[in-house]
């Protein structure tokens, strides 16, 4: 009775459709929203993943968010050198400070020194020059989407874009960029430029604590977990994975902005609308079709073939709606996204999240249709 | 599964000889209180084995109510009826729409055809609740609309055919699974005159077998010579059965 089952669904072409719709359009709104919401969750802690020569990251422990600007003095470098187990730590410089491009554009970025000697922590692809020019004179190295955006002159019309060989000030110190790199979109929009620790000292105002992050290399066949137990306890800072870091911030950036809310509500509505629209639908189907299920009973169709119809109607309905639901979220989230606008990142996560979403829908609507095939009135069969 | 495989588990006892359908002081009523209203008041009706037997009476006499009952749509409150010696009060509601899905085949007035289902579809679709393939059961099918002339419009939809065409389609559907006892609800009614004489014919001449029982409902006289009996009812009660020719003679005086 399956293909019967879904012969009548298909066959009212109106509702079938309005149904489809209906579920492809909460599968849509499922999704999208969730692969933007998984956009912008993975792009918190895109800086710290695109750093990734060190296996960990020690920080202050009160530091939440990789831009918090908690430092710690680097005697910390020398201390966390000498625990058990750790093959080389080199400090990092993370900074705030303001830029003032050729034609008087104010700029505020974040300046990040790298350790002179070994230039550990620097971006993960160089476009223009490499990572040792950092070692020329006053220089800096600029993000390529940067140089066409918050990098780009813009207080004089048709200023030319930035390049390398091109100089501007920070903190009224003025630099030279001496290479261009790549990187992973991040939620924080502000331009990032590296330098060497030591001339990040020159540009920022002084401190007596200085070093940010401090990346720390195992010793080959060291457990991670170990190490980082005995740094903690060797210095009383924090060391962690990069994952944790990352999840840190990104876990700090939910909550502090809301953004775990906001999308949580568009999801919901996005499947308030589904439940109620496959709801309503495939309850007037079955109203419409009161009928013809009081006939299939009178002629020998139980309870459980009756439910097995209702569920194969739901479940078709909702397995094409999102079908095409996922199918348009991800093709028109690609292509938003190219333009690196749109922070959209389909994990495997929101496709399951989404089918669990619709699945959930079309078992409300099938119990609800249900209820009214359970208890139809078989006399009916015999009405005009 | 064939009709006597699904009879196996329905614990039958023998009704009495020769009866196909035996009622006795068959009561029911719907609603309470003040809007209580009694449709049968101690019905006795006998339907012998190879009958055809037509209820006839007034709007609200209780024909319909009568024809649920003995086909187990609707339990009776008080008195016997046994349907080949099955009891439907002694059944479960699966075992019941389980016997009735086997032993039983229904024409109704609105024909109740699945409108998406094509008429072969909609033939096979009581082999296919008895558990019956799809492949073997539309094959049959074919075989069943060649019996009452309809074995080239077996993969017509419901509504490419005429009303005449969709009630024989309905009776192919009554006949497939080979029930024993026949339904019909007012199956002439929304046919004209030679449709509905075309339709009696038919229904005589392919569903009527010695081992075979037919109840019709209905309100057309044109149609009163095509039974063997005729139960008169009238306020929830039948009043008279006979020959449609005692019928008619009482109806003369």
């Amino acid at each position: 009775m399956t293909r019967v089952a879904l012969q009548m669904l298909f066959g009212d072409k109106m509702k079938f459709f309005a149904l489809i719709i209906g579920l492809t359009f909460s599968a849509m709104m499922i999704a999208q929203q969730a692969s933007i919401f998984t956009g912008y969750a993975g792009r918190s802690g895109a800086w710290i993943r695109d750093t990734s020569q060190g296996d960990l990251w020690v920080i202050d422990p009160q530091m939440e968010v990789f831009i918090d600007q908690k430092r710690m003095t680097n005697t910390q470098l020398q201390r966390v050198r000498s625990v058990d187990g750790v093959a080389w730590a080199t400090q990092v410089f993370s900074g705030f400070l303001n830029a003032r491009l050729p034609d008087g554009t104010i700029q505020a970025v974040r300046v990040v020194g790298l350790d002179d000697a070994t230039l550990m922590g620097g971006p993960p692809r160089m476009v223009h020059g490499t990572l040792a020019d950092l070692r020329r004179d006053r220089g800096i190295i600029v993000n390529s989407n940067d140089l066409g955006n918050l990098l780009k002159p813009r207080r004089k019309p048709g200023s030319p874009e930035l390049g390398v060989g091109d100089r501007l000030d920070i903190n009224d110190n003025e630099v030279e960029i001496v290479g261009v790199y790549s990187k992973s979109a991040e939620f924080f929009w502000e331009p990032v430029v590296y330098t060497t620790f030591s001339r990040a000292l020159t540009l920022a105002p002084p401190e007596r604590k200085l070093t940010q992050f401090i990346m720390v290399k195992a010793q080959p066949g060291q457990d991670l977990a170990q190490l980082q137990s005995r740094i903690n306890a060797a210095t009383g800072l924090a060391a962690h994975t990069g994952a944790e870091f990352a999840w840190l911030t990104t876990r700090y950036i939910l909550i502090q902005t809301g953004i775990l809310i906001n999308f949580g509500i568009t999801i919901a509505l996005g499947f308030v609308i589904g439940v109620l629209v496959s709801g309503l639908l495939l309850y007037s189907f079955v109203l419409e079709n009161t009928k013809n299920f009081a006939a299939l009973k009178a002629m020998g169709a139980g309870n459980l073939t009756l439910t097995t119809m209702v569920l194969v109607q739901a479940g078709a309905a909702g397995v094409i709606g999102f079908g095409l639901g996922v199918g348009v979220a991800g093709v028109t989230g690609l292509v938003i996204s190219d333009s690196g606008s749109l922070a959209f990142q389909m994990s495997w996560h929101v496709p399951v999240f989404t089918g669990v979403a619709i699945l959930i829908c079309c078992c409300v609507a099938a119990v609800v249709s249900l209820g009214r095939v359970l208890r139809l009135e078989l006399s009916q069969v015999f009405k005009a | 599964m064939s009709t006597a495989t699904s009879n196996q588990n329905i614990a039958t006892r023998p009704g009495p000889v020769g009866l196909a359908v035996h009622c006795k002081g068959v009561t029911k009523h719907f609603g309470k209180g003040d809007s209580k209203v009694l449709a049968l008041r101690g019905v006795d009706l006998d339907i012998k084995y190879g009958e055809l037997m037509m209820l006839v009476g007034p709007s609200g006499c209780g024909k319909t109510t009568l024809i649920s009952v003995i086909a187990g749509i609707l339990d009776r409150d008080a008195g016997e009826c046994t349907v080949f010696g099955a009891d439907f009060a002694n059944l479960s509601g699966g075992a019941r729409t389980k016997w009735r899905g086997a032993n039983i085949g229904f024409v109704f007035q609105q024909f109740n055809l699945l409108p998406t289902l094509t008429a072969a579809e909609n033939v096979a679709v009581p082999l296919m609740i008895l558990g019956e393939g799809r492949h073997a059961a539309v094959k049959r099918a074919y075989d069943v609309l060649a019996t009452v002339g309809l074995a080239d419009r077996g993969k017509s939809l419901p509504s490419q055919l005429s009303g005449g065409q969709q009630q024989r389609v309905a009776i192919a559907r009554a006949l497939i699974h080979q029930p024993r006892l026949i339904v019909c609800d007012e199956p002439t009614s929304a046919l004209d005159a030679v449709t509905g004489h075309t339709v009696m014919r038919l229904l005589k001449g392919v569903a009527m077998a010695q081992d075979r029982a037919l109840v019709i409902v209905t309100h057309d006289a044109r149609i009163f010579g095509f039974a063997d009996r005729v139960a008169s009812m009238n306020d929830g009660s039948v009043v008279s059965v006979g020959t449609p020719a005692e019928l008619e003679a009482v109806h003369r005086h």
